[in-house]
């Protein structure tokens, strides 16, 4: 094909910068692409709309530098390149994602990490749970600058990039981690560093002897517990090149060959170790941070004190209430905790019991602390002798975290698809559930009278929807012999004609197994008739579902920006249609903007924790995303929707949307293009639009 | 379902199956026995319920019917039901019937599976009645003393839909089982597979770490037939990652993440 003119190139790139407005000279780089063939054009040009659709400063700075860049990188690293850089500005900024352009030989410089690294969000999840299997406390994984544990957390760097291939890095990761955990397995993390250290002149040398004998010594563990891990670390470390460590460590740590669980072992050495010129680490080594795990432990050591006594109390109260009726005693319960394997066991009165989960946990915890169950921690807690305060963590009450800085606790994060860039924008949505008020408890009467007509006849038809357990005749198989089928049979047979085989009854059982999620729109676009129309018909299909049994939820949504979603909750799955909740149907009213495929997102996770065979998302809506000075309003917004909707019926959901409005829209189509949909303008329609949904799905 | 063809000498078992006792269960069957009470074994999967139940029967001398049940069993798939041969309605009984018959034991399996409707059926047999109501036949079958029933299920499915009605479970003699402790369990392994006592001790540990993944994205652990089964491959001479991944991280879950994560256990182990 033909490379583009310049006229042709100037008037793209003046589109793509809207010059009108922000006056970037485009002449300079028309001159570099215009030499370029019509594919590199084209490449290029694609990236600089996509990039300008996200800022058109960044999308500039692109463009002067892509050239450049082409020579040495291939296109796979200039769209990586792109991307962190689009990335970067959703995170923090213009300033920190022009830093990411201007650097093009840093980005380089790390175009390994990018290509061949490990990415913390993706190995955390097989990591967490491979950490789960390896057992002891529960340990989280957390992304950090420094590779190092504090006994609760693991950290990880977000990129794991030291070795050649992206096989390797992962197993790095692994490596680590369970490095990581074998020194909170292993007692490292119970050491007591300030007396360890106080005898030595150069504590810091001291420190690093002794953690360069506490290395080999969990070596030395890992190797027993974990041989295949250990051959793999082994060949990790000769394909970093790591030194072979010196004879006289070798020498020296012979011991741990044969009994290595015990830090006290590695400390016996820490003199010896002293003298000697510590070996460089190797690459699966994880520091120990003595200050961030003494605090860390110490707040844990006295929470978990308290907390199993208090628990062993709890177990004292249901063991005894099992009792009362033959014993009246009320001696103090003794309790005696016994090590089977890694697991623990307790016994109460010399009775063995079986310990709950959360207590097993908590034992298992304590002896890595202390290395045994110290005999007084084995005592229930009395009336009223702790504060709950004490061990209970706090749960924030939402509002309050929305108001503070830190709003994005506790909350959900959910992604949101930009068409322009065709990537997902990460952790974008920030979301979260709130109860909603409830309003005049007499509405809902009032609306039940007013359309009585309509209600009963919509009973009918869900009735008559209902799968009701029937006798079927004439079929192959069945429990008992179909008499008149079989008359009927011998007499053809008689007749000299075939004789049917179909000569059993079966009863055919309902069988219903459906979840519906309503979610409604509660955007400041639906104020007048469609709120109205919205909760008249929530009133009515809720009259009408509780005939069929189905279990069903109703959720409202709107907000204000991607950092505040709300979820209203109306009636979860779990809750029974009462007074209650047609109180908060009545308190269903307009309040901000329509960003509908975050909601999506949420309600369709919601919806999918539940089991049943047919799950169905209602959508009620206006049918016009919009967000507060957002580009959520328009193509934006429709793309993202389209994709929510597409996302959800991937995950085995019927999505289906009604819009209540009076004119139609010719983008509706392309929006719900991934779900059925229906477009409404009058209350009355809406409920059996919906039993005609139901029918379509269940017969 | 013809009881022509299987009669129920078939199901006599003759060789003694192997099985650990792991507490009293044997003694408290055989006591249950001896009074006509009915059994209900409790327990995950994979734990040696089944063989428990063969081991019994061949202890005990009877035949063994068992019915695995699932959720379209009816009525008459367990009592019996007329069939058309050439013209004419023939009554072939069903396996309870055959069982209630013959003085054996009819083991049914995973009892939760089946509907709440269809088991009433056993009601009037567990209890001191002993009986069997043939409606269709107009029969009041009395069970000999030979005669005994035994269910199964597993708690650890947490589902409303799943549970045992208190009027059916308060029928039985409860016996609860579990994973055996690890010494035992490896001398299971080792008899069942013929592994030394290093890879044998390999196999216990991956299933205890898989056991901790339970309710953390495993709806169950390994069980020690999935490590009987690893054992096998093991010893055929299949590469013992191969072998695990095959019999116990795949056969575990469908979920990539949590494969991935068992994957690594093994390679960690192996």
């Amino acid at each position: 094909m033909i490379p583009y003119t310049p006229e042709q190139l100037t008037l793209r790139l003046e589109t793509a910068f809207d010059v009108e407005f922000t006056f970037h000279k485009v002449d300079h780089l028309v001159d570099i692409l215009a030499p370029l063939d019509r594919d590199t054009q084209d490449f290029i040009l694609g990236w600089v709309e996509r990039i300008a659709s996200t800022n058109i400063q960044i999308s500039y700075e692109f463009t002067r530098r892509v050239v450049e860049a082409l020579d040495r990188l291939d296109r796979r690293v200039i769209e990586a390149w792109a991307v962190h850089a689009m990335d970067t500005y959703d995170r923090t900024g213009l300033r920190p994602a022009l830093e990411v352009l201007y650097k093009v030989d840093d980005f380089l410089a790390h175009a390994h990490a990018h290509a061949a690294g490990a990415f913390f969000d993706e190995v955390k999840t097989v990591l967490s749970n491979f950490l789960c299997g390896l057992s002891g406390r529960r340990l989280e994984l957390k992304p950090g600058e420094q590779l190092f544990t504090d006994s609760e957390r693991l950290f990880l760097p977000n990129v794991t990039a030291d070795m050649e291939s992206e096989a390797d890095n992962f197993l790095l990761c692994k490596a680590r981690v369970a490095f990581m955990w074998a020194q909170t397995r292993f007692g490292s993390c119970r050491m007591d560093f300030d007396t360890v250290l106080a005898g030595f002149d150069d504590p810091a040398r001291a420190l690093a002897a002794f953690q360069t004998l506490d290395n080999l010594r969990l070596e030395a563990c890992l190797a027993r517990e974990l041989p295949g891990l250990w051959r793999d670390m082994q060949a990790l470390s000769v394909r970093h090149g790591d030194p072979a460590l010196p004879e006289d460590w070798q020498a020296l740590t012979q011991a741990f060959n044969i009994d290595p669980a015990d830090p006290e072992s590695a400390l016996a050495l820490l003199d010896q170790a002293y003298a000697l010129e510590p070996p460089p680490p190797r690459v699966y080594h994880a520091a120990l941070n003595p200050q961030a795990v003494a605090e860390v432990r110490a707040a844990r050591m006295a929470r978990e004190k308290i907390l199993l006594r208090v628990k062993l109390a709890k177990l004292v109260e249901e063991h005894r209430a099992e009792k009362a009726a033959e014993q009246k005693d009320h001696h103090p319960a003794r309790f005696e905790a016994r090590q089977e394997g890694q697991a623990w066991e307790l016994a109460l009165d010399d009775l063995p019991i079986a310990p709950p989960e959360d207590v097993k946990q908590l034992l298992t915890s304590i002896s890595l602390d202390w290395g045994e169950i110290p005999p007084e921690m084995l005592t229930a807690a009395g009336d009223g002798e702790y504060d709950p305060a004490l061990y209970e963590e706090k749960e924030k009450n939402p509002d309050e975290v929305w108001q503070g800085t830190y709003h994005e606790e506790g909350a959900h994060l959910y992604p949101e698809w930009d068409f322009a860039r065709q990537h997902y924008r990460k952790n974008w949505c920030v979301l979260r559930e709130i109860d909603l008020k409830p309003g005049d408890p007499g509405y809902v009467d009032e609306v039940i009278d007013r359309h009585r007509g309509l209600v009963k006849h919509l009973r009918r038809t869900f009735e008559a929807m209902r799968d009701e357990s029937r006798l079927l005749k004439r079929q192959v198989q069945g429990d008992d012999v179909d008499i008149d089928a079989l008359v009927e049979a011998l007499a053809d047979s008689m007749d000299g004609r075939e004789m049917s085989d179909q000569l059993f009854m079966h009863l055919h059982r309902a069988d219903r197994n459906m979840a519906v999620m309503f979610m409604v729109d509660m955007s400041g676009s639906t104020r007048g008739w469609i709120n109205d129309a919205e909760r008249e018909a929530l009133v009515m299909l809720c009259e009408s579902l509780e005939t069929l049994g189905d279990r069903y939820a109703i959720y409202g949504f709107s907000g204000q920006t991607r950092k505040r979603c709300e979820i209203y909750r109306i009636k979860t799955f779990d809750q029974p249609y009462n007074a209650d909740t047609r109180a908060r149907i009545a308190g269903i009213e307009p309040r901000d903007y329509t960003r509908m495929g975050v909601a999506i997102r949420h309600l369709s996770k919601l919806l999918n924790e539940i089991e049943a065979r047919t799950k169905l998302l209602i959508a009620l809506s206006d049918g016009k995303p919009d967000d507060y000075f957002d580009i959520y309003r328009g193509r934006y917004g429709i793309e993202d929707t389209r994709q929510a909707l597409f996302e959800a019926r991937r995950s085995g959901i019927h999505p289906f949307c009604i819009t209540i409005d009076r004119e139609g829209k010719e983008y509706l189509p392309h929006m719900y293009g991934h779900a059925n949909w229906v477009e409404i303008d009058e209350v009355r329609k809406l409920p059996l639009k919906v039993a005609d949904i139901y029918r379509r799905l269940t017969t | 379902m013809d009881s022509a063809q299987s009669p129920t000498e078939s199901h006599f078992i003759t060789q003694e199956p192997y099985y650990e006792p792991v507490g009293n269960e044997v003694a408290l069957f055989e006591a249950a026995y001896a009074n006509r009470l009915p059994v209900l074994l409790k327990g995950p999967t994979g734990c040696g319920k089944t063989r428990f139940m063969e081991y019994m029967a061949w202890r005990l001398r009877r035949p063994l019917i068992t019915v695995s049940c699932h959720d379209d069993l009816t009525t008459s798939d367990l009592v019996g039901r007329y069939l058309v041969k050439g013209g004419e309605t023939t009554w072939v009984d069903g396996p309870l019937t055959r069982a209630v018959r013959a003085g054996g034991i009819c083991y049914l399996d995973e009892i939760v599976e089946a509907r709440k409707d269809t088991m009433v059926v056993i009601h009037p047999l567990a209890d001191d009645r002993r009986m069997m109501p043939i409606e269709k036949l107009g029969q009041l079958l009395e069970a000999p003393a030979e005669f005994c029933l035994a269910i199964s299920y597993n708690p650890g499915y947490q589902s409303v839909l799943k549970e045992l009605k208190q009027s059916t479970r308060q029928r039985f003699v409860a016996l609860s089982f579990d994973y055996p402790k690890p010494e035992l369990e490896a001398k299971i392994i080792r008899h069942e597979t013929g592994l030394d006592e290093a890879a044998t001790q390999k196999l216990l540990k991956l299933a205890e770490m898989t056991r901790k993944l339970k309710g953390n994205g495993l709806e169950e652990g390994a069980s020690t037939r999935l490590l009987v089964h690893a054992g096998k491959l093991i010893a055929q001479g299949v590469e013992p990652r191969a072998a695990c991944r095959g019999a116990v991280s795949l056969a575990l879950t469908d979920d990539d993440d949590m494969i991935a994560a068992v994957n690594e256990l093994i390679a960690a182990l192996f």
